[in-house]
């Protein structure tokens, strides 16, 4: 009997349970869904148009960018109910949290500023003017640098969280979008949605490197638009979304070389790997649905419907 | 019916149509080949189409190639069955195939014997096509190959029994044009092979309708779910259904006291 126990318990604790919240733009609610199994748990009513969110540092915390309540709201993950606000300026859409687990830096697209928020004092530290129309967010894991891209200047602004201020800025191809740092931070990548390009950045001279343009036979130009960006932990893959090519292009980071296009719903998002990294999730805004691929055979398994305009996606490991 | 005398016949008919196959490379390259020009030439053209809809087995978007390779397979099992018809008129026109039917064992145990050896080809055929479409990236799950293999058994059967049944309303080699062009051309057009039903529905009720209804249509889907590992029963039964109907029908039209071949003037005189 014991030995069947120690079996069972040891099933348990080698499957890697993961929860998603993906935030319905339309629908203004949540999507609570079981990664490992691909199954919708439950969808939470929110404020107006939620995008961007993310967990605190030890995950008992959410927060949602209620765009048109210019708020970013706060939920406990264990009951899901929201249990207060942060300011976050006008229209706040994209946001990262700081390493440190302290300060959130929001994009505020109409006002051109990047509003840095203490969460734990719930206000605001300070305001910083970017360029027109800021988007993306990124920060490095060592904390030393917060990238904001500006999609109408076209300029990655390189932020020193030491003086809250832009000390480097660099151009790059037209509508950028989002950012991701490189595990090691030596590189920055950067997707251009106009341009249908991806950039990657040396953090150190803050210079363009390489670039990379995507093409995917029999799919018009015009609709590959990459937006999110994700870096493979293991620093040899990147996962691109490109928006209405429907398509999700797996990138090689050293020869900055795409492997393989994935075909996933349309108007492909947002990306967010599951915490054991057996598979990556992204959010398909048009076919209101996620889909899921394996990382190890690099497939589509599943493609969920969750909810109308899926925007944002988040992991909770359990 | 002595055992040993039909288990001896049925090595006999099995054994002659294997080495015919064997023996003329050239069909099992034509076999493949078909197929493989829909796969890289006319998949490639609408790569994309299907990108919009999710629809069972699958569980995700897939692309055109992927959704025409169970399709493709049904195609493989098509042709087969038609061209053993093709070689059972070929059969009686020389005369081997009244040799076997006026031995002592009864018809449909011949004809059942004809049937399972044309169909052990056409498996063979359609796990060579799958092995060649695993490389262009058409995958299944690998349980999938294992649970196609009876619904390979079960389509090739029932598509070989509509092939006798043709084959014995067929008095000479030359009518077969007449079947590529009424049977084999409209069921393979018609059916779920090359566009699912949601699709054609959109462009015509009546083509819906009767693509529904086609047994190749429900071949095709019984192999479609069963490369994903799932079964489906409605196509099942329907297949099932078809080749009990058709086999009866053929047994019947190979009498040559009051079949087909009276009528058409090919039993005896």
């Amino acid at each position: 009997m014991n030995k069947y126990l120690l079996l069972l318990a040891l099933c348990v604790s080698t499957s890697f349970a993961d929860t998603l919240y993906i935030t319905l733009e339309k629908d203004n609610a949540l999507a609570v869904v079981d990664g490992a199994s691909g199954t919708l748990l439950k969808t939470v009513p929110l404020g107006q148009r939620p995008r961007g969110l993310a967990l605190s540092k030890n995950g008992s915390l959410l927060y949602v960018a209620a765009s048109d309540d210019d708020t970013i709201q706060i939920l406990d993950t264990n009951t899901l109910k929201v249990i207060g606000d942060l300011p976050a300026g006008e229209d706040p859409e994209t946001f990262r949290i700081h390493p440190n687990g302290r300060w959130l830096y929001v994009s505020n697209e109409d006002d051109n500023i990047v509003t840095v928020v203490d969460v734990e004092k719930r206000s605001v530290i300070t305001e910083i003017s970017v360029g027109v129309e800021p988007e993306g967010i990124a920060i490095s894991s060592d904390g030393l640098w917060v990238v904001n891209t500006s999609e109408t200047t076209n300029m990655v602004h390189w932020i020193d969280p030491r003086q809250q201020g832009i000390t480097d800025n660099t151009l790059v191809d037209p509508r950028p979008r989002a950012a991701e740092f490189s595990v090691d931070n030596k590189s920055l990548f950067v997707t251009s949605e106009i341009a249908g390009s991806l950039s990657r950045i040396d953090v150190a001279s803050k210079q363009v490197e390489q670039q990379l343009s995507f093409r995917i036979p029999g799919v018009d130009q015009e609709l590959i638009q990459p937006v999110g960006v994700l870096a493979h932990p293991d620093n040899r893959l990147l996962f691109v979304a490109l928006g209405p090519a429907n398509r999700v292009a797996v990138v090689d980071i050293q020869k900055m070389e795409v492997i393989k296009y994935l075909l996933v719903g349309q108007r492909v998002w947002n990306l967010a790997f599951s915490p054991d990294l057996k598979r990556l999730y992204t959010t398909n805004g048009v076919s209101n649905d996620i889909s899921i691929i394996e990382l190890d055979s690099l497939k589509v398994t599943k493609s969920l419907r969750v909810g109308h305009y899926p925007w944002g996606i988040t992991v909770k490991d359990d | 019916m002595n055992l040993l005398h039909a288990f001896i016949a049925l090595k006999g008919i099995v054994t002659r149509e294997l080495w015919r196959f064997l023996h003329q490379r050239e069909r099992f390259v034509a076999a493949l080949v078909r197929p493989l020009v829909w796969l890289f030439v006319f998949a490639a053209g609408f790569r994309s189409t299907l990108g919009i809809a999710i629809i069972p087995p699958y569980q995700t978007y897939i692309l055109y190639e992927v959704y025409i390779a169970a399709g493709l397979i049904g195609m493989i099992q098509l042709f087969n069955g038609m061209q053993s018809s093709l070689s059972m008129v070929y059969d009686r026109e020389m005369g081997s195939m009244k040799t076997l039917l006026v031995s002592p064992l009864p018809r449909w145990f011949l004809l059942t014997g004809k049937l399972l050896a044309g169909t052990a080809v056409s498996i063979l055929q359609a796990y060579v096509f799958l092995v060649i479409a695993w490389f262009y990236d058409i995958q299944a799950p690998w349980h999938g190959y294992l649970s196609l293999l009876p619904a390979l058994v079960l389509a090739g059967l029932m598509l070989g029994a509509l092939g006798m049944l043709l084959s014995s309303f067929i008095k000479q080699l030359e009518n077969f044009a007449g079947v590529m062009n009424f049977v084999i051309f409209p069921m393979f057009f018609m059916s779920t092979a090359l566009y699912p039903l949601w699709k054609i529905k959109e462009s015509s009720e009546l083509l819906h309708t009767l693509a529904s209804y086609n047994p190749f249509s429900q071949a095709v889907e019984l192999l479609r779910f069963a490369l994903y590992g799932q079964f489906n029963l409605y196509a099942f039964v329907y297949t099932l259904s078809c080749f009990v109907i058709f086999m009866a029908i053929a047994v019947w039209g190979y009498n040559p006291s009051k079949g087909m071949m009276v009528k058409k003037g090919g039993g005896p005189r």
